[in-house]
């Protein structure tokens, strides 16, 4: 690996731990597609703060633009509380509107210079070392880095400071209100972490992605853990480790970085869909093959009391009568009573079967419940 | 402008966002009704990866296959937020963020896969991203109109079990109708009338033509009928007028200006329209609020007669006042209506008529 690679895959990183933070109280508070209104209106304030500063990275624009983006939000709730249009509508109104007029003023007016329509969509990883901060004779590193390292800085000092009340406003907002915090300044105050974690990301990997990176890994990581801290730490693993594998995939097919790291986002989220423990798909599927069996199992005990010491028994528990009675394949039925012998539920006796003690027990405790 | 009609390329362009724009108009309307807004975004920005994925496959670049690969890729990507609704607990909105920005992403990449290939056949697939009227040719407007004119025709057809899903979806479960086979043909016809419009608007904008001529209709009037003709109005107007002047001005990205000529049309219906309109709405209420300030004056003004008898009595504009606030542009105003006279520099007091009214 060359430093160049390494300080694209870090900077990834950084980007990606940045974006998980914040987004994972989206995702909890249900306000995932904020992100993406967001995301999108800060061009508008990108641009505009671009006419004025004349630069993108300077400290006065990510500032700039990240007001834009809160703006969005109360747009849309200014919209909404007319009465008028709802919510998901309200969104789909603003957004688009702002992010147009950002793509127009960019392709009239900012041509040629750093700012272009492929810039706002895919970002510009693979430039982000060239690009770098050189202050009193020392290289500090590349630009995206030292941006991207002070957002994360302050998502997380933002996150530490206010621990509380984020975790209650979040979860119990009516309990928040009745103590006294305010939930709608914390709302406040989270959107505008969200926004100018979307600023600073936006050289990096483009206005819409930054999506990906904020909503991908928590929801991947919501399927793995109850526990509010574990949650946050695991939704950063998650995206940086699918910023590192989508750096490399990107590698390998020579496309865009961004994409591929968006790409990767997704496909924890299904590798955590499937598999989690407990709440993947494979593990309800198996749960739920299990159950089918002990199902099965409890009711050819049943079936076998029923018939215990009554005239009709030795032709009732005979083990081919059992696919008629309990209308079970032969090939199923011959499987449950391998599987109930094992358990210790019924004992063969050539083409007989019998319960055991375990099994009556069995029997009798299912009919009572 | 006027020469429209003569210009074959604008003829076209006008034609095509025409077909696009009504027929996003008139099945959004059932998305902004249902509150599924932004699934529209969702199945339009997973649309992308099919469109590469179509010419990747095919070589082609014929407008019915592109239009076809978006379609399933949309189509899949609402399946998989519905599937990731109901088998997980992570809710609607992130599902919708997850599919629309990792399809996106997907798309992406496979985009500058595509455009890093040596052959040049892949000119132009990038103009799925912002929508570009001015390449649209003959055979797009063919494929635009036919695929529009299906969805429409269908939606007319089952119209009234599409009334009940949006409504009311239990009491149509409960006549018997499949409900759930009817909302996957609602979420099927929203996927066609989403990717006609992917080459001319892009997957980034397109969800802003569900919505936003839906959401301006839906101020104008009550009855659903009536709101998705508008709808449909509204979009082939906001398309049309947005790809014309887009194709007239250089560098004036088409996706974009048609989706600011359907804001703006959106922001003229919340001011102006009918009932509902913020415009009317204030007006209405100034004038209650000045109707009321009369009253209160008027009935003031009776207690105080009351309490001092005779009607030569005059009660300064002070006292009023003290009791209903700002009292003494209301008294000018009810002398000027009659209700009252002046007896003094500052002395006011009832007429036989605003007698009668504060009675009323």
């Amino acid at each position: 690996m060359t430093s160049g690679q390494i300080e694209i895959q870090l900077i990834a990183v950084v980007v990606a731990v940045a974006c998980a933070l914040p987004g994972t109280f989206l995702v909890l508070r249900r306000l995932a597609l904020v992100s993406d209104a967001i995301s999108h209106s800060i061009l508008l304030g990108i641009v505009l703060g671009f006419f004025i500063v004349g630069n993108v990275t300077s400290p006065l624009l990510l500032v700039g633009a990240a007001l834009v983006g809160l703006s969005t939000v109360v747009l849309v709730q200014l919209l909404e509380r007319t009465g008028l249009v709802r919510e998901d509508a309200a969104i789909g109104l603003v957004f688009p509107a702002l992010f147009s007029i950002g793509v127009i003023l960019i392709s009239r007016y900012a041509d040629g210079v750093h700012l272009d329509i492929d810039a706002v969509l895919l970002g510009e990883l693979a430039f982000a070392p060239f690009d770098r901060i050189e202050l009193w004779g020392w290289d500090w590193g590349p630009t995206a880095l030292v941006v991207m390292g002070t957002v994360l800085a302050i998502n997380v000092a933002a996150i530490a400071v206010f621990w509380k009340e984020l975790k209650l406003s979040t979860f119990d907002p009516a309990l928040a209100i009745a103590l006294g915090f305010t939930p709608a300044l914390v709302q406040y105050a989270l959107m505008g972490l969200v926004s100018l974690t979307a600023v600073g990301a936006f050289d990096a990997v483009g206005s819409i992605l930054v999506v990906a990176l904020m909503i991908a890994p928590p929801a991947a990581a919501y399927l793995l853990t109850d526990n509010l801290p574990r949650l946050l730490l695991l939704a950063a693993a998650i995206g940086a480790a699918s910023a590192i594998a989508g750096y490399w995939l990107a590698y390998a097919l020579d496309a865009s970085i961004a994409g591929s790291m968006a790409t990767m986002t997704g496909v924890s989220f299904v590798l955590a869909w499937l598999l989690a423990p407990g709440r993947g798909l494979v593990a309800a599927a198996r749960r739920r093959a299990r159950q089918r069996l002990e199902f099965a199992q409890t009711m050819l005990a049943i079936h076998l009391a029923n018939h215990e010491g009554k005239p009709e028994a030795a032709a009732e528990s005979r083990i081919e009568h059992l696919d008629r009675h309990m209308r079970w394949e032969p090939d199923f039925a011959q499987r449950i009573v391998r599987l109930a012998e094992r358990r210790g539920l019924v004992r063969t006796n050539g083409e007989q079967l019998e319960l055991t003690q375990v099994g009556r027990e069995l029997a009798a405790d299912a009919l009572v419940r | 402008m006027f020469d429209l009609f003569d210009d074959y390329t604008l003829r076209t362009v006008a034609l095509g966002s025409a077909a696009l724009g009504i027929t996003s108009g008139a099945l959004g309307t059932f998305a902004v009704l249902r509150r599924q807004s932004l699934l529209g975004d969702a199945i339009s920005h997973a649309a992308l990866p099919g469109v590469a994925i179509a010419f990747l496959l095919t070589g082609s670049k014929a407008p019915l296959v592109l239009v076809t690969g978006a379609a399933l890729a949309g189509f899949l990507g609402t399946l998989t937020v519905m599937s990731i609704v109901r088998t997980t607990r992570v809710k609607y909105d992130a599902a919708l963020g997850i599919v629309l920005s990792v399809f996106f992403g997907f798309g992406l990449v496979l985009l500058t896969f595509i455009q890093r290939r040596p052959d040049a056949s892949q000119a132009g697939l990038d103009r799925f991203l912002f929508g570009q009227a001015a390449g649209l040719l003959r055979r797009d407007l063919l494929t635009m109109a036919i695929l529009g004119g299906v969805a429409l025709f269908v939606m007319l057809l089952v119209w009234k079990e599409l009334k009940l899903l949006a409504f009311d979806p239990d009491y149509g479960a409960s006549l018997g109708f499949p409900m759930r086979a009817l909302d996957i043909l609602l979420t099927s016809l929203l996927v066609v009338a989403i990717v006609i419009g992917l080459q001319t608007v892009g997957v980034v904008l397109m969800a802003a033509m569900v919505i936003a001529p839906a959401a301006a209709a839906r101020q104008w009037t009550n009855q659903l009928g009536l709101g998705a003709a508008l709808a449909a109005t509204f979009g082939a107007l906001a398309g049309i007028v947005g790809s014309v002047l887009s194709a007239e001005t250089e560098r004036l990205p088409t996706g974009p200006t048609i989706v600011l000529c359907a804001t703006a049309i959106v922001l003229a219906s919340l001011l102006a329209a009918g009932r509902r309109g913020l415009l009317w709405r204030e007006l209405r209420g100034r004038r209650d609020r000045r109707r009321l300030r009369l009253a209160a004056v008027l009935a003031d003004l009776q207690a105080l007669e009351l309490q001092h008898p005779g009607a030569e009595h005059g009660h300064s504009a002070a006292v009023v006042s003290v009791m209903s606030g700002g009292a003494l542009t209301t008294l000018e105003e009810l002398e000027r209506r009659g209700h009252v006279r002046r007896l003094g520099e500052d002395e006011w007091a009832l007429t036989d008529a605003g007698r009668r009214e504060a009675d009323r």
